[in-house]
């Protein structure tokens, strides 16, 4: 434990120098800027493992170290290693390796193969950074390079429109949420005087916040407004779908596996502050968003917008888990999640570049036997995501999920949305698997789909494999991951299995899963084998209702009439401040100097000039007029003396009387 | 009494010399009239018991000073009629008025003094003895500044009026 | 000795007027001169008769002074002349409104 805290500060260091690099290659060094990367993060993921082994007989360990000094007090930062952040840095690092892999051949065409490559790597460094941080101080400024990430990658083809708009939209709708992060962790700041996790007892998480049950709820919910924001939750999660317009890499990677985990993972971390109101309303939000997102995603046509709005339903999840179960509920489903929202996203990529980057999945088809491995791969992971029991590993997760909602003391509701939730995603995602791998294909593209390279299937296989597997630590048979989390010790114990109404839950929720995926299929079966599909089964059972599930129950438009028409009409307001107020008062004062400088100027020239002038003229036409007295006749000069005699002589003798 | 009317009589032959002195034509009669106002005054210095004062009067102004100004006078062509012009210089009405009110200052400020409670002094003497023995003691050293001034003037008398030698002819002016 | 100090004193000042006004009225530059002359004598007259009336006369003071005088006033008048003299070499005229070179 010891000696790995001592060298966890090199995990996000490795890859952020290997982003330093790649920064100052040149445009043709691709294949150094992607060894830099790959080999970066492979490093990191070692670290990882051993942290993780050394986390395993439980305990924590911290290093902290001071930043800089300001008045009396110091501003200190640190590293953490704790199961939470291990576990979670053990998936990142893996998922990231796995996604870098699959990068080699996915942009292999693109002239800006290295940039991308530097970009990643940044990415993996401020993950990882956020991940292993001890101050909330840290881990705020790697939630912002994280957020800065997506940015550049979003808008990695920066010269299309749509793609530099969606870039700017993530960023904005993000910072909405981190202004309550800020506000959050500065009242935290002044509540407890530190902003350390863990430091020897005086951590801000280990003792209770001065000022009580009341300022903890607010602090909290300030520090949820920037997982909403950050985790694509309602309201703030308009900024996913259209975050889509990034090269599907990306996609997987940030917008589906880690960065949107991370406002699950900062509850997670900050959970011994949350104060039950609060985690009453992460349920609810969470509860809702799931139901929201999911009935959204039953009526939209690209393939990867399907799966965003999969990504933020079951984002949903994870926070209703969070709230209503705990960490480990929570951070069980991230887990399975992750990797298995990678796979199908890398799945949906590799569709993408079979089919000749087209997108809209009704002008796919067939490719089950076109690209088999893909199919495989993509069906795993389906049957994962929907919950399908036993093997895949997102039956497991979502059952602890539902089971905890139901036990939920406050109310029932959201474990009936959450069964909806379940429902509509087995609708939704079957309906997509029918349009992409069954019937016949719909295009010429289609038609002569390929499989993809090795470099892209390898780790789809992989994942596959880690989405059946990463179940298995789960369950309740032997809850190895709930105790590695919470402490304790884990039993195998099949009899758990069929105990008490979690069996109940687990029947239901199958039972739900099936009926949707028999209902799913038999709409879309048919519809897919038509040659000609133009139009959806229930769009035309239901126009209205399918048009407003498409056009995603009108949220983007209603913030653009209002949030952002009021931002645009005060940004208005404040040009014209600028511009013709202070600007023209300093227009104004300018024109005021150059009065007076004119002003002066005609002082100078015509008062003091032609004054000095007139005076010199004076003085000469005086010297002229006096020169005159002296004409050089004598006796004017006597007389003048005769004069001044008389002059003087008066003076003297009568101003003495 | 007798010594009233002496001194009427003298007083208005030096005024009335003076005066034609002044303002005659011809300037070897001024210079005359000059001569007579002097000697008239010289007798003044004799009615005043300044005999030698009187007696030096006569010798250096009628005799010497007097016959300079007649050379001068003749030296420089004043004996002949002036072309056109007259006597007076152009502006001689106001040397007139500026006279008169020397005179009237003067004679105002002589009339309000209080020196002329004085009585004039008995018996006396100036005796050329006294007068010699002065000279030689009290008033040596003007004595001799007198000597060298007179010396002075002379010498430079005679260098300012002596014909210029004709190789300096170009360099005057 | 019966006149007033005031009558000599007022001869001497008409007589002092009498020579600034010739001083200042006539042309010719010997009249001028004369004229100076008079002056001199005017203010020896006065010097005699303050002498004359002095409480102590053995002094001789006003006495010398007159003597020192005269031998001034002559050495003046010769050089004055001699300068008329010269100035009329040059200038070929004696008017001393027609000196006026030294003009501003």
């Amino acid at each position: 434990m010891e000696s790995v805290i001592k060298y966890l500060w090199l995990m996000p260091t490795a890859p952020l120098v290997a982003a330093g690099i790649g920064a100052l290659l040149p445009r043709r060094q691709r294949l150094l800027s992607a060894a830099l990367a790959i080999g970066a993060i492979s490093f990191s993921f070692v670290l990882a493992c051993a942290a993780f082994l050394a986390t395993l007989n439980s305990g924590r360990a911290v290093s902290n170290f001071r930043w800089f000094d300001f008045g009396s007090t110091s501003v200190q930062l640190g590293w953490l290693l704790d199961p939470l952040g291990a576990v979670m840095a053990v998936m990142v690092a893996l998922v990231s390796l796995l996604i870098f892999v699959y990068s080699l051949g996915y942009m292999a065409k693109d002239e800006n193969f290295t940039r991308f490559f530097c970009f990643l790597a940044l990415f993996a460094a401020a993950m990882l950074g956020l991940i292993i941080a001890n101050s909330l101080l840290l881990f705020f400024i790697c939630w912002e390079l994280v957020g800065l990430a997506s940015y550049l990658l979003i808008g990695f083809w920066f010269q299309k429109p749509s793609a530099a708009a969606a870039a700017k939209k993530a960023f904005i709708v993000t910072r909405i949420g981190d202004l309550g992060f800020l506000v959050g962790m500065l009242w935290l700041y002044d509540r407890s005087g530190t902003l350390l996790f863990y430091d020897g007892g005086h951590g801000c998480l280990e003792r209770a916040v001065a000022g009580g049950m009341s300022s903890a709820t607010m602090i909290t919910l300030m520090i949820f407004c920037g997982a909403v924001g950050k985790s694509g939750q309602l309201p703030l999660h308009v900024w996913l779908p259209d975050a889509m317009e990034g090269p599907t890499p990306v996609s997987a990677l940030i917008h589906a596996a880690t960065m949107v985990a991370a406002g699950v993972f900062l509850i997670a971390r900050v959970y011994p502050l949350m104060t039950p109101d609060t985690l009453q309303v992460v349920t609810w939000v969470g509860a809702v968003t799931a139901v929201f997102a999911a009935s959204i995603a039953v009526a939209q046509s690209d393939i990867k917008r399907i799966l965003a709005y999969s990504t933020v339903s079951q984002l949903g999840y994870m926070m209703m888990g969070l709230g209503a179960g705990g960490v480990a509920v929570g951070m069980f489903h991230l887990t399975t999640h992750a990797f298995f929202k990678a796979l199908l996203f890398l799945g949906a990529g590799s569709v993408i570049h079979g089919c000749h980057e087209e997108q809209d999945i009704r002008k796919m088809g067939g490719l089950r036997r076109r690209m088999p491995v893909t199919f495989a791969a993509y069906a795993v992971g389906m049957m994962a995501l929907c919950g399908v029991p036993l093997f895949f590993s997102g039956f497991w997760s979502k059952d602890a999920i539902l089971d905890a909602a139901q036990h939920w003391s406050v109310s029932q509701a959201p474990f009936y949305l959450g069964l909806i939730g379940a429902f509509l995603t087995a609708f939704y995602m079957t309906r997509q698997i029918c349009y992409v791998f069954f019937g016949k294909p719909a295009n010429r593209e289609a038609e002569h789909a390929h499989e993809s390279p090795p470099v892209m299937t390898v780790p789809l296989i992989i994942l596959a494999a880690l989405a059946v597997v990463a179940g298995f630590f789960g369950t309740p048979a032997w809850p190895w991951f709930q105790s590695y989390l919470q402490g304790g010790r884990a039993e195998f114990d099949l009899s758990k299995l069929v105990e008490g109404n979690q069996s109940q839950v687990m029947l239901l929720s199958a039972g739900l899963v099936a009926a949707a995926i028999v209902l799913s299929g038999w709409i879309y079966g048919r519809v897919a084998s038509r040659p000609a599909r133009d139009m959806d089964p229930l769009e035309a059972a239901q126009p209205a209702l399918f048009a407003c599930l498409r056009r995603k129950f009108f949220v983007d438009e209603f913030y653009d009439a209002t949030f952002v028409r009021l931002t645009a009409a005060f940004a208005n307001f404040s040009d014209w401040l600028d511009r013709d107020v202070w600007g023209g008062l300093v227009r104004t004062v300018s024109w005021l100097v150059l009065a007076v400088a004119r002003f002066n100027r005609g002082v100078d020239e015509s008062v003091v000039n032609d004054g000095f002038d007139a005076g010199t003229e004076t003085v000469r036409d005086s010297g002229k007029w006096v020169s005159r007295l002296q004409n050089g006749q004598v006796q004017r000069y006597l007389r003048v003396i005769g004069l001044a005699f008389c002059g003087l002589l008066i003076l003297l003798l009568w101003g003495a009387q | 009494m007798l010594n009233e009317i002496a001194f009427l009589l003298l007083a208005s032959l030096t005024l009335a010399g003076a005066v034609a002195a002044m303002m005659l034509r011809n300037l070897v009669h001024c210079a005359l009239c000059a001569a007579g106002a002097f000697a008239g005054l010289a007798a003044l210095y004799l009615q005043l018991n300044a005999e030698f004062a009187g007696f030096a009067q006569l010798l250096v102004y009628v005799g010497a000073v007097a016959i300079l100004i007649v050379f001068t006078i003749l030296l420089t062509r004043g004996a002949e009629i002036q072309p056109g012009g007259t006597t007076a210089s152009p502006s001689w009405w106001m040397g007139v008025p500026v006279g008169a009110l020397v005179a009237a200052c003067l004679v105002g400020s002589i009339m309000s003094s209080p020196s002329l409670l004085r009585l004039p002094s008995q018996n006396v003497q100036a005796p050329v003895k006294s007068i010699g023995e002065q000279l030689m003691t009290q008033y040596i050293m003007p004595l001799e500044a007198i000597g060298l001034l007179l010396t002075a003037a002379l010498l430079g008398a005679v260098v300012i009026a002596m014909r210029e030698p004709p190789k300096s002819e170009p360099a005057a002016r | 000795m019966t006149t007033p100090l005031a009558n000599y004193l007022i001869l001497a000042a008409l007589l002092f007027a009498v020579g600034l006004a010739g001083a200042l009225t006539r042309r010719n530059a010997v009249l001028v001169l004369i004229g100076l002359e008079l002056m001199f004598n005017a203010a020896n007259l006065n010097f005699i008769a303050f002498w004359r009336f002095n409480p102590h006369p053995e002094k001789l003071m006003g006495l010398m002074f007159v003597l020192f005088s005269i031998a001034i006033g002559a050495a003046e008048a010769a050089l004055g002349l001699a300068l008329v003299i010269a100035i009329y070499r040059h200038r070929r005229t004696a008017q001393v409104d027609q000196f006026d070179s030294l003009k501003g």
